[in-house]
């Protein structure tokens, strides 16, 4: 009924706006929003071969989980960055964060 | 006798393929149908737990309650609604006008969500989900985001602070809410809700488990954010909390979805300890199971309301020490001994398992009970200890000294 | 048109208009619950999939954990004389090029292939996924060294975020 071509064109236009919310993005928590966004588009091309073409072994689950957990990592960790970087430069756009020093 | 549910949904499967959809087709209509129909059932149920608090503090506080609308006051709700809906819709200054209507709607929606996985009777439940539980997870996660947008879209500094409150607060005690959802599911060996309430054939959970019943129903007390945990009603400390700017009928949904949010935690821990449907004669009739499932979600209700109507507050950083370094660790260690002992008698008779997890919960409860003595006496020495204070000189040296 | 396919078709202009949405608006609190949209359709693409557990665990620890961690950073670094200005910096139309150029790749490359087109075979009602799952990241002969190493890299984020945003005072 539902052909596999259609998950996979699904996830792939998901990863594609992803990447336009990092490039184009000025606050560095809108850039993450936009790598959320190519994780998910990732795990629904996981789950979808997992279910056209591999149903019986369960490792396309698997991956998705793993992928999961370093979205979460990476999100917490990205977020304490942020902060802490607004502590100091009173900014979170991505541009005015260009040096390393002043 | 038997099934309403089974022959009203044989009937309409007839009638629909009758007028020639396809089976896809009758699926979908048939479940938009019974989302319709399970949806109002339960909102007209909340209608009825206004009465039901009302009355039921009014006798905890030693007066009548509602009665003057209707036998017992019972026409008493449907005034209230009233009296919301034509109150005016203020809408504060500087609000975010989408982000600041939507929170009450996601208040009651998941908390109508929840209600798909309940199961009602043997055969009559929402969604067969075999996740059940991982579900009810989820949809508290979803109830916090409406907080913090309601705080939020206020514009209202304490709206904002009693929204971080509240939320601190319901995040806190999920931990141990979900770590004691693991133990039935490690005794049912599946998580789903309905496979949970059948298991459950000649003792209840409770029976096995009661220190898991005891941690769940605190820790849902603290969920509901029902006294003692109530910091974010405390009218006198911070207003009214996140729902400060909120007024007329979406005031309304807050609190109807407050109410029924104690009933459906109160049904899901009927269903996941004391049994659900299951009672005598439940297999064969299930509109019996029904009528058994929501008299043990009343009483447990009940128990909530009696907890919440007779203790006061506990201050905030109280009430994270209590979550934090009582809860949690016990709740750990509560799911470990049961998962250990589970794996150690795989072969045994039934009764000898409900007698070992017993004894082993009391074991449990005795040595906590033992570890918080000691501790309290300890604390006692230390704080009754005597301390430097000054003293008067001894009545003597002053007579000595007298000329 | 099976109904199946029209819900497959409504969640996905769902999930691609609110992500849409994510990456074009002006205001911070507005993407980040558009974000929320999008991630719940993905749940839905997960049940259709019939991968329950996945759809649920998306949105406990998406949902449930990331956005409302993300809607804390937004109100926690927001200037308080900031004016909303546009959010989408200088280099917009090579971003636009570059994930029109990606998006037309990915689809060339998969029509080129043969699999592309596989039915949906009905699963093997005996077989529990839950438990299946449960199994292949706890059995030594399956997943269970990254699942360890899943643990221990959640455990030094952890440890990571709180340290880097100690405040010091």
């Amino acid at each position: 009924m539902i052909p596999l071509s259609w998950y996979l064109i699904f996830a792939a236009a998901l990863f594609a706006i992803g990447i336009f919310g990092v490039l184009a993005r000025k606050n560095a928590i809108a850039i993450l929003m936009g790598i959320e966004l190519m994780l998910n588009s990732v795990n629904i091309n996981l789950v979808a071969f997992w279910r056209y073409i591999t149903p019986e072994r369960i490792t396309g689950q698997v991956f998705a989980i793993m992928v999961f957990a370093v979205a979460a990592a990476e999100v917490a960790v990205g977020l304490a960055l942020i902060i802490s970087i607004y502590r100091r430069r009173k900014t979170i756009v991505a541009e005015d964060i260009d040096m390393l020093k002043f | 006798m038997g099934d309403p549910v089974a022959l009203i949904s044989q009937w309409l499967n007839s009638l629909l393929m009758g007028w020639g959809l396809s089976a896809g087709w009758v699926v979908v209509i048939k479940s938009i149908i019974g989302v319709v129909v399970l949806c109002t059932v339960v909102l007209i149920l909340d209608i009825f737990l206004v009465w039901v608090e009302r009355k039921v503090v009014a006798r905890f506080q030693d007066r009548l309650g509602p009665n003057r609308l209707g036998p017992f006051g019972i026409i008493q709700p449907i005034a209230d609604v009233i009296k919301l809906l034509i109150k005016e819709d203020i809408r504060p200054h500087g609000a975010d006008k989408f982000v600041y209507n939507l929170p009450p709607i996601i208040a009651l929606a998941t908390v109508l969500a929840l209600w798909a996985v309940v199961p009602l009777a043997s055969t009559i439940v929402g969604s067969e989900l075999d996740v059940g539980v991982l579900y009810v997870v989820a949809i508290g996660g979803i109830g916090t985001l409406g907080i913090i947008m309601a705080g939020w879209a206020s514009n209202n500094k304490y709206a904002l602070l009693g929204a971080f409150r509240t939320v601190a607060l319901i995040v806190s005690y999920e931990v141990p809410l979900i770590i004691t959802l693991l133990v039935p599911v490690i005794l049912a060996r599946s998580m789903g809700l309905s496979t949970i309430a059948e298991k459950q054939d000649p003792v209840w959970y409770v029976v096995i488990a009661p220190l898991a019943a005891l941690i769940m129903f605190i820790s849902a007390q603290a969920e509901l954010g029902r006294a003692p945990f109530d910091l974010s009603e405390a009218e006198s400390e911070i207003v009214a909390g996140f729902h400060i700017e909120y007024t007329g009928m979406k005031f309304g949904l807050f609190y109807a979805g407050e109410l029924l949010h104690a009933l459906t935690l109160s049904g899901i821990i009927s269903v996941l300890f004391f049994g659900g449907w299951r009672g005598p004669g439940a297999e064969a009739y299930p509109l019996l199971g029904v009528i058994y499932f929501f008299i043990k979600a009343f009483i447990i209700y009940w128990a909530i309301m009696w907890l919440k109507y007779s203790l006061p507050r506990i201050r905030i950083d109280h009430m994270l020490d209590f979550n934090w370094k009582f809860l949690t660790p016990l709740a750990l260690v509560l799911v470990m001994v049961v998962a250990l002992l589970d794996k150690l008698m795989v072969g045994f008779p039934y009764w000898q398992y409900v007698a070992i997890m017993l004894t082993a919960n009391i074991v449990l409860v005795l040595l906590t009970l033992n570890i918080l003595r000691s501790r309290a006496k300890g604390e006692i020495k230390r704080v009754g200890e005597p301390r430097p204070v000054a003293t008067p000189p001894p009545p003597s040296s002053i007579s000595s000294t007298s000329p | 048109m099976t109904p199946a396919q029209i819900i497959f078709l409504i969640t996905a202009i769902v999930t691609l208009g609110s992500a849409l949405m994510v990456v074009t608006t002006r205001n911070m609190v507005h993407a980040a619950l558009w974000l929320i949209l999008s991630l719940l359709g993905v749940s839905v693409t997960f049940v259709l999939l019939e991968a329950g557990f996945l759809a649920v665990v998306q949105v406990v620890i998406y949902i449930g954990a990331i956005a409302i961690l993300m809607i804390f950073a937004i109100m926690l670094t927001r200037g308080i004389s900031e004016k909303e200005g546009p959010q989408i910096n200088r280099n917009w139309p090579w971003a636009l090029l570059i994930s029109l150029a990606i998006f037309a790749g990915l689809a060339w490359m998969l029509s080129s292939w043969s699999g592309l087109s596989t039915q949906i075979i009905p699963l093997d009602s005996r077989v529990d996924t839950i438990s299946q799952l449960g199994q292949a990241l706890v059995s030594p002969n399956h997943y269970l060294i990254p699942f360890e190493v899943a643990s221990v890299m959640l455990l030094a984020a952890l440890i990571g975020a709180v340290i880097i945003a100690w405040d010091g005072k």
